[in-house]
């Protein structure tokens, strides 16, 4: 079977630096990635570029075996949903509207909602805790609420890989575990992929089995978490030393 | 909720839909001459005489007109709202008002009038779209604070050819001039251009309605669900400008119908552009209508630039719901 998505000789830059180079990836069903760097080495840039909303400088993309740049946005956008670091809403919807927008995808032009996707949008809003919120305007929300309704939506729009920009952001203790955990399993139970850009390298080791780090220039190392997630490594990616102690078989990372 | 929203959905176009009826008949009532029920009824159901050419030759092209410019504009506004993610823009934000205006006014001033009038209003018009179009392609990359800057400072340029082309005229056509330029639909006697654009114009925006919805929430949001931005964009703005080009043509740039029509619905039904779309062309439909019997009968048997009374309706209407709005 093929990996879910697959990245060949691929080529990112952003205001003329270079984020990746000759990158290969390939993201299988089941699996959970972690992309690690330091603030504006390119992260977001590369997430946009996986899912297709940017083009790369050079290399192809593939969804399953298509290339990314031949499909339609609609078909890509019933297989890859991406939650963006920023959510913009400069008029009035409701959060039940919000989360009814992942349906985007699958509605065709002259369509309203059916009851069935009324009923995914309910259970997607019950699985963030956020039942019972329906009615109320999302732009009252809290920056915690706004992004588990950003979650909401992204499982309204049950897609097969999750591209996910900093999915603890603004979340207390509680919900990041709790929606990580959700979102983790869903993806290891129902043959999904998901990648994850973060800064909290416990919440990586805790969540990924793969990781990707970006040290800038183009350079890229990647693999299996154990034997990317080293003090070597961290202390290079960030430009500060990284201790890893184990406490009650957890691997914990203390920067010094 | 859904039942909520179809509910919503039933009762508010029918009722937007019988007002859209009554502003009709009030337009065919009232003017210089006012027209009774009786003789309103009797004509409506075939009665002769002068009744009736006075309202089925004189009134209702008129009313048809005023209504044709109401949607149109109305309609364009709610689209650069969501083109332009901004709920403060309107149809003539991109100058597109501005360039029709100096088309006018210099076929004007060298002493033209009717078909040559409106075709260069509408010649104007279509030179500020295609200018601003291009100007706000030319980086390749393109955003929509990039076209609102562009527009806006086209906009700006276009109003000072107008105040020199003001200072240039003869004093004998000024009054023209000004009456052109606050929007007027004394010489609108010919609906049909408007009407049928308008309804073009909605057929071809009620499927990208849903669309829309996604699109207002950022375009990188959008492209994530499925949208093709960059078509959808210019196709919004094709739409947009073209339909204001030919409100402005109708009537000269009547403010305020555009701007607040869609705002005011937007605070009683959401933003659902399914319904706000359809909804917003009646209601301004009606409300221009509206404003035009008034234009016609406040200081009768002189008239008004409709215009003034949309803007003085429109400025308190604007202001209240500014104090209102939680944000």
């Amino acid at each position: 079977m093929p990996a879910l998505l697959t990245v060949n000789d691929l080529a990112v830059s952003i205001a003329g630096k270079s984020v990746c180079r000759g990158l290969n990836l390939a993201i299988e069903r089941g699996q959970c990635w972690g992309i690690l760097g330091r603030n504006g080495i390119g992260k977001t840039t590369l997430l946009h570029t996986l899912a297709g909303l940017r083009a790369p400088d050079a290399g192809t993309i593939y969804l399953e075996e298509q290339p990314l740049t031949r499909l339609p946005r609609r078909h890509i956008a019933q297989s890859i949903s991406v939650l963006f670091q920023h959510s913009e809403d400069p008029f009035p919807s409701t959060v039940l509207e919000t989360a009814l927008i992942g349906r985007h995808p699958y509605l065709n032009a002259w369509d309203w909602e059916s009851e069935e996707d009324h009923m995914l949008a309910q259970q997607a809003l019950a699985a963030v805790g956020m039942d019972g919120m329906a009615s109320r305007q999302a732009g009252t929300l809290s920056g915690g609420e706004r992004q588990r309704l950003a979650i909401a939506t992204l499982l309204t729009q049950d897609p097969q890989l999750l591209l996910l920009d900093e999915p603890a952001n603004h979340l207390d203790l509680h919900h990041q575990i709790t929606i990580l955990d959700l979102l983790v399993r869903q993806t290891r139970e129902r043959g999904k992929a998901l990648l994850m850009i973060g800064h909290d390298l416990n919440l990586t080791a805790r969540y990924c089995d793969h990781a990707l780090m970006l040290f800038g220039e183009g350079e890229t190392t990647q693999g299996k978490l154990p034997q990317i997630l080293t003090e070597e490594n961290l202390a290079r990616l960030y430009g500060h030393p990284i201790q890893c102690f184990s406490v009650g078989g957890k691997r914990v990372f203390v920067p010094e | 909720m859904k039942n909520g929203v179809l509910m919503r959905k039933r009762v508010l176009l029918p009722s937007l839909f019988l007002l859209s009826v009554a502003s009709v008949i009030l337009a065919l009532a009232f003017g210089s001459v006012t027209i009774r029920w009786p003789e309103l009824w009797a004509v409506l159901n075939g009665a002769g005489g002068l009744n009736r050419s006075l309202m089925l030759d004189l009134r209702l092209p008129r009313a048809a007109s005023a209504f044709a410019t109401g949607g149109l504009l109305a309609l364009a506004g709610a689209l650069m709202q969501v083109l332009l993610r901004n709920p403060l823009a309107d149809p003539y934000i991109l100058g597109i008002s501005g360039g029709a205006a100096v088309g006018a006014l210099l076929s004007m001033l060298l002493g033209a009038s009717g078909a040559w009038l409106t075709g260069s209003a509408f010649g104007g018009a279509l030179l500020s779209m295609l200018l601003v179009f291009t100007l706000a392609h030319g980086h390749g990359s393109w955003t929509s604070s990039h076209l609102l800057l562009t527009g806006v400072v086209c906009a700006a340029g276009w109003g000072a050819v107008i105040s020199f082309i003001l200072a240039i005229s003869p004093d004998a056509q000024l009054r023209g001039m000004l009456f052109w330029l606050m929007g007027n639909l004394s010489h609108a006697d010919n609906p049909w251009p408007g009407l049928i654009v308008l309804a073009l114009g909605v057929m071809a925006c009620l499927p990208l309605a849903r669309n829309l919805n996604v699109l207002s929430r950022g375009e990188l949001q959008a492209g994530a669900l499925g949208v093709a931005i960059a078509p959808l964009r210019w196709q919004i703005y094709l739409i947009a400008s073209l339909l204001t080009a030919v409100a402005v043509t109708l009537a000269g740039s009547v403010g305020f119908v555009g701007l607040v029509v869609p705002h005011l619905l937007r605070l009683a039904i959401g933003n659902d552009q399914r319904l706000l779309l359809p909804a917003a062309v009646l209601l301004g439909g009606s409300l221009l209508t509206v404003a035009d019997t008034l234009a016609r009968t406040v200081v009768a048997p002189q008239q008004l630039p409709v215009g003034v009374i949309t803007a003085l309706l429109g400025v308190p209407v604007f202001l209240y719901l500014l104090q209102r709005s939680p944000r």
